[in-house]
């Protein structure tokens, strides 16, 4: 029974929710990554990437919401996923359009395009708070609870409570399609295999007769698709403001440098290694080890590694370590 | 020679502002933080204090005719220094003999220590509640009709006591004023023997509170206390503590006191209670009464009553003392507003400074039912309520 307990305390409190925050983190890193990959510079304007889809998301859920759309159990955002994707790729479009290209035609170094990026950051934090406000946002509706704490208290009679929420399961079965979805795209289409091509060597690629302003074209439009996807995810499983989304850049890159920058295989793993090493690392053990270890050995303090006021200084410390031993991350990407 | 002149000129200045105060005219500051975080109310609190003063002036009875004269000042509720200013600047330049305010505790404490006990002037703040001004080193010059967030601390002790609660978790906003209260809850709930599993901060405005509530579930209590603010990381952490089943049962501090909050987590909310101040009785209806019919503010907006109730204390005192000068409000402030004596209500400050100036005791009520205890700090009332199907349920007034 104590077993038991640790476990379902365990899952409740570290396993859950570093499952639901990696798959958001790695549905970012994704996008950071190809972009990485693909225009071969750092994309410091991602996370309020991020933050301007889900706010044409928000804006759409609340205009069907007052028209009385609804999705039963599931939030109405999803349906707005769609809307949020097309407003954020006519943003990065016309972006790269105005300022991206104008570089790239001039073959900048990539750590100009980086400045640039942080600039176009800028821009889009004032777009996003501008339009919506720098405020907490909440757009999720629909049922809470995929199943609450008396429910599986009742169910199994154990002390301990299991709660999933409807948002940790969407943003799972969400981010498992499109992460299959982008597999598939890269690696079975032509399109794709010609994204990969222009990655992997440009001169070659462009002396085979792939036309580069479509590739960079399809980049961001799944940018675009990838980031709204996450930020909606990450909005409607936590809430939505729009400084935390800037905020997430640190995780986000993080994921992307751990699993190796360019590489799409290594977004992901980067994504659950620093989701669970900020939960794990944060969390206090006492509870979980008051139920495995014998009663003499229980612990008094709360057996928490890190206050969780230092969540961010994981993502820190996790880079530094890698950038120090490993700079090409674990799926070896390009060297930063 | 320019020089010279500049200096003459100067100290002409300085003489005539001297020879102005030598009128039949009394100076009250009014120091608060017209500018800053707080500016949306404090134009009310400004207005409240200055309807007393013109109450009594009205009256004709302060002191054999002389008026009292309001001075504005700004706090700027954050900045010390610019607070500190301003102080100064009234009590050199304009010659106050007493200061209504400050108002925020951070700003009145540096008031209190670098301008009002170096000068002698006596201050009464409508609302700082920090705990930490009691111990303040104040030559008895120090006043609040805002009750201290000690007491507070006390209250919400008392209450886990009637719900029969021994043993719970606290979070704070991590700011002055959080951490004043925690700290005076915890030092009073282990008194009376209960236990507090985990004493954790939380920073507002964040996504996500689960990291936090992860660790208080993990210490475990039957309750959680929280000590926020309802717009923001008091709810998140309220919300956090829900979704994952780690908290049924939650105790709210006065910032967590808000019809918005409870309308998005009634269901949650359920059978938690909590306590927020709260005037009531005939001095609290006697002032809105008052206010409608003579001034344009809205009565029930935050402090304006300890507002009215400061101004009008300080007058009190300096007729108690028969004189208008800062000794004599310092000395008597406390005899006027406790026991014994006749009852002063609002819009009767008239007839309280009549009997001062027989020879007889008054116990100014107010609008608050000023009751000032220990270093000169109302005693506060508050209102211990549950929340019952969505609504803020009155247990008790204590």
């Amino acid at each position: 029974m104590d077993l038991l307990n640790a476990l379902v305390a365990l899952t409740n409190f570290v396993l859950i929710p570093a499952i639901a925050y990696g798959s958001q983190l790695a549905l970012g890193a994704l996008g950071v990554t190809l972009v990485y990959g693909i225009l071969r510079f750092s994309n410091f304007a991602h996370g309020d990437t991020m933050a301007f889809g889900t706010m044409v998301a928000i804006l759409v859920t609340w205009g069907l919401q007052s028209m009385g759309v609804s999705l039963g159990p599931l939030p109405t955002a999803l349906l707005a996923i769609p809307f949020g994707i097309l407003g954020c790729a006519a943003l990065l479009l016309a972006t790269d359009r105005v300022v991206y290209r104008f570089y790239r035609a001039q073959k900048a170094v990539p750590v100009i395009l980086v400045i640039v990026s942080m600039g176009v950051m800028f821009v889009y934090n004032g777009i996003t708070r501008f339009i919506i406000g720098p405020d907490t946002q909440s757009f999720a509706d629909g049922e809470r609870f995929l199943m609450n704490a008396r429910q599986f208290r009742e169910w199994t009679g154990l002390a301990e409570p299991l709660v999933i929420r409807w948002t940790q399961g969407i943003t799972l079965v969400t981010a498992v399609i499109v992460v299959i979805a982008l597999f598939w795209f890269l690696n079975r289409t032509r399109t794709g295999k010609s994204m990969r091509a222009y990655s992997d060597n440009e001169d070659l690629a462009l002396l085979s007769g792939i036309d580069p302003e479509k590739v960079v074209r399809v980049t961001w439009l799944i940018v675009a698709a990838l980031a709204t996807i996450a930020g909606v995810l990450y909005g409607l499983d936590k809430s939505f403001m729009p400084f935390t989304y800037f905020q997430l850049l640190l995780p986000i890159f993080a994921a992307a440098i751990v699993g190796g920058l360019g590489s799409p295989v290594g977004a992901i793993a980067g994504g659950f290694v620093i989701a669970f090493s900020e939960v794990g690392i944060t969390y206090a053990w006492k509870k979980v080890l008051t139920y495995l270890l014998p009663e003499s050995l229980a612990p008094d303090g709360l057996v928490q590694l890190l206050a969780t006021d230092y969540k961010f200084a994981v993502s820190f410390m996790i880079l530094v370590v890698v950038l120090l031993f490993r700079p090409t991350g674990l799926f070896r990407g390009k060297s930063v | 020679m320019k020089k010279l002149m500049m200096a003459t000129a100067t100290a002409a200045l300085a003489a005539g502002g001297a020879m102005a105060q030598s009128d039949e005219e009394v100076k009250i500051g009014i120091i608060l933080g017209f500018t800053g975080p707080i500016e949306s109310i404090t134009p009310a609190m400004g207005a409240s204090a200055e309807l007393a003063l013109s109450e009594i002036n009205e009256s004709g009875n302060f002191l054999d005719g002389q008026t009292l004269t309001p001075v504005q000042a700004d706090s700027t509720c954050v900045d010390s220094a610019a607070a500190t200013a301003a102080a100064e600047r009234l009590v050199t330049t304009d010659g106050i003999v007493a200061i209504v305010g400050a108002d925020c505790s951070g700003v009145t404490g540096a008031i209190l220590s670098n301008v009002a006990v170096p000068n002698g002037v006596p201050m009464i703040s409508p609302s700082a509640t920090s705990p930490g001004l009691s111990n303040a080193e104040d030559d008895g010059l120090f006043f609040r009709t805002a009750p201290s967030d000690a007491r507070q601390g006390e209250v919400l002790a008392g209450i886990l006591e009637s719900e029969g609660i021994s043993s719970v978790a606290v979070t704070y906003t991590n700011n002055d004023y959080g951490k004043g209260l925690a700290d005076s809850f915890v030092a009073s709930f282990e008194e009376a023997g209960g236990e507090v599993t985990l004493t954790s901060p939380h920073e507002d405005n964040k996504a996500d509170y689960s990291a936090e509530i992860g660790a208080l579930a993990s210490a475990g209590g039957d309750a959680l206390v929280v000590l926020g603010y309802a717009d923001s990381g008091g709810k998140g952490m309220i919300q956090a503590a829900a979704d994952t089943g780690a908290f049924s049962t939650f105790m709210l501090g006065d910032g967590m006191y808000g019809q918005e909050m409870l309308d998005d987590l009634s269901d949650v909310l359920e059978g938690s209670f909590g306590a927020v101040p709260w005037s009531q009785g005939e001095g609290a209806e006697a002032f809105s009464t008052l206010v409608n019919d003579t001034a344009d503010f809205d009565p029930d907006s935050s402090y304006t009553r300890e507002s009215y109730d400061a101004a009008a204390l300080l007058a009190l005192a300096m007729q108690a003392g028969g004189e208008a000068t800062s000794e004599a409000a310092a000395a008597n402030i406390m005899t006027v507003a406790n026991e014994p004596g006749e009852k002063i209500l609002p819009g009767e400050l008239g007839k309280g400074l009549q009997i001062l100036a027989d020879g007889g005791e008054i116990d100014y009520v107010g609008a608050t039912g000023v009751e000032l205890i220990g270093p000169g700090e109302a005693a506060g009332s508050y209102r211990y309520y549950t929340i019952t199907d969505g609504t803020f349920e009155t247990v008790e007034f204590r």
